[in-house]
């Protein structure tokens, strides 16, 4: 019965997850949902954008916005099923869409970021 | 201040009902009496058999927990005059099984204390000539928080995860596995951690966080599982990269 | 009933209450656990947005000024104002859970908590002040 749980790593995503979400997502949110649209800031436009997206620092950068905060809500949306709906039968397919859908958006990101040129 | 106040009390008996109901009560309303005054009060004059348990009335036995208005608290050290005008709602802690009224059946939790070995754990007890163990005043605070725990139960009742998973180990008993792990005089860690590691160990907690602030003697059982996570967590990394190097 | 109840093993007269399904709407710190946990749609909502900026990107000008437009709809733009709040949500609650998390001592005492949770401000202020720099070209 004392299966080894593979849980310490599917944490520490999460834990990864939630501190770069909370430290970079809102400022993220903040000028591109938001403030840009409504033309508070000036926009920053294609090109100075993509000369930026361009630095390696950036790809990496963006990389890790884009994955890590995936599987801190790969964690806590399973969680919140479980719980929430009491729907626990229903554990594979909740853990497979949860770990698939963030397993399938880094893999977006990491191609999306390679092949920008 | 009125000089009395209602009670709605759970009434379960076993033998007679499907289901708890609640009676009403009227208590004499007075500065100095906590809701468990208000109770022995009614069982000495009004109806002997409502049935509850209680003992030192004085925040150190655990016993007398049970949910005021919808909240776990000590019902020794809760006052009636902070509910006035009331009514107050007194039910049996929640996601405990309900034997008779406000006594609950705390069985599971006891196996689940025992489980985790609350004791101090030695590979070899040194022999009596050698004196005893000591400890300085920085290694007692380590653990000394967690030692404060009366087993009230009451971090229990506000754990929606203990409510919905029964297998989980639950906030005092890993603060308490904590208690020993943490403890300078402990070698007992390596043995807990086969068992505190598993799914309805550490892991089903989602840092709800209530029963940190529900329990009545700091203990702050969400912080010590966090932390337990953590070190439970650097422990499966090393044992990733130094799989040689394993307890 | 018979005068003496037998009780077996299994006590079937315990009551046991069923947990509602609903049991996080009753108790308010419960609803807020369940906000606070639900704030990883959010997330979900902005790496969504941000992938499809990249790809806006890497298709051309023409494709990122179709792109720019369409973040101008109302509809995403309330979008993004409820995520932020959302996000919000989940920095303040984050920072001010960590010292629990990872309490630091100090020469063997336990630092007061908002000591601990300070710092994640200053650094979550410095950080924001970093992307805007960089964003909005320096
Ligand atoms: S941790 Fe606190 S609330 Fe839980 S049993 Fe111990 S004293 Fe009671
Ligand atoms: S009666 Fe002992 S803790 Fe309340």
């Amino acid at each position: 019965m004392p299966k080894r749980s593979n849980e310490p790593l599917l944490w520490s995503l999460f834990s990864a997850g939630g501190v770069v979400a909370a430290f970079l997502i809102p400022v993220h949110l903040f000028l591109f949902g938001v403030a840009f649209p409504l033309g508070w800031l000036p926009d920053p436009g294609y090109q100075r954008l993509l000369a930026l997206v361009r630095h390696p620092l950036t790809r990496i950068y963006l990389f890790v916005l884009c994955s890590l905060p995936l599987f801190h809500w790969a964690h806590r949306f399973r969680y919140t099923l479980y719980d929430g709906l009491q729907i626990k039968h229903l554990n594979e397919l909740i853990f497979t869409f949860c770990y698939g859908g963030a397993m399938a958006g880094t893999a977006a990101a990491g191609y999306l970021l390679w092949t920008i040129r | 201040m009125a000089d009395t106040i209602a009670l709605e009390v759970t009434r379960y008996c076993p033998e007679r009902d499907a289901e708890p109901s609640f009676q009403t009560f009227e208590a004499p309303l007075r500065k100095d009496w906590v809701v468990l005054d208000a109770l022995n009060y009614i069982k000495d004059k009004v109806d002997g058999s409502l049935s509850f348990r209680w003992s030192c009335r004085m925040g150190i036995c655990g016993s007398c927990g049970m949910m005021v208005n919808g909240e776990p608290k000590l019902t020794c050290a809760t006052f009636l005059s902070n509910y006035a005008p009331g009514p107050i709602r007194v039910q049996p802690l929640q996601y405990f099984p309900v034997v008779r009224d406000l006594v609950i059946e705390m069985t599971d939790f006891l196996n689940k204390l025992k489980a985790v070995k609350p004791w101090i754990v030695r590979r070899e007890e040194k022999p009596l000539s050698a004196g005893e163990y000591l400890q300085t005043p920085e290694q007692m605070d380590a653990y000394k928080q967690y030692s404060m725990c009366i087993n009230c139960m009451l971090c229990y009742a506000a754990c929606p995860v203990y409510g919905l998973e029964k297998h989980f180990k639950g906030p005092a008993v890993l603060a308490l596995a904590q208690r020993y792990n943490k403890d300078s005089r402990d070698q007992g860690a390596g043995e807990r951690t086969d068992l505190l590691s598993q799914e309805d160990g550490i892991w089903d907690c989602t840092f709800v966080g209530e029963c940190t602030k529900v329990c009545p003697k700091n203990v702050d059982p969400a912080g010590a599982i966090q932390q337990y996570k953590l070190t439970a967590t650097i422990e499966w990394f090393q044992s990733l990269l130094m799989p040689w190097g394993a307890k | 009933m018979n005068e003496t109840p037998a009780y077996t093993e299994f006590h079937p007269r315990w009551y046991r209450p069923r947990v509602s399904t609903y049991w996080w709407l009753w108790r308010w710190p419960y609803l807020k656990f369940i906000i606070r946990e639900l704030s990883s749609l959010s997330v979900v909502s902005f790496v969504v947005m941000a992938l499809l900026q990249l790809s806006a990107l890497r298709r051309g000008p023409q494709a990122y000024a179709e792109f720019q437009e369409l973040v101008k709809h109302p509809f995403l733009i309330a979008l993004a104002a409820v995520s932020l709040f959302f996000v919000v949500f989940h920095a303040i609650t984050w920072f001010n859970l960590t010292p629990s998390a990872m309490p630091v001592r100090v020469k063997g005492k336990r630092l007061p908590d908002f000591l601990v949770a300070a710092p994640n401000y200053v650094v979550w202020l410095v950080l924001s002040g970093a992307v805007a720099w960089v964003v909005l070209g320096g």
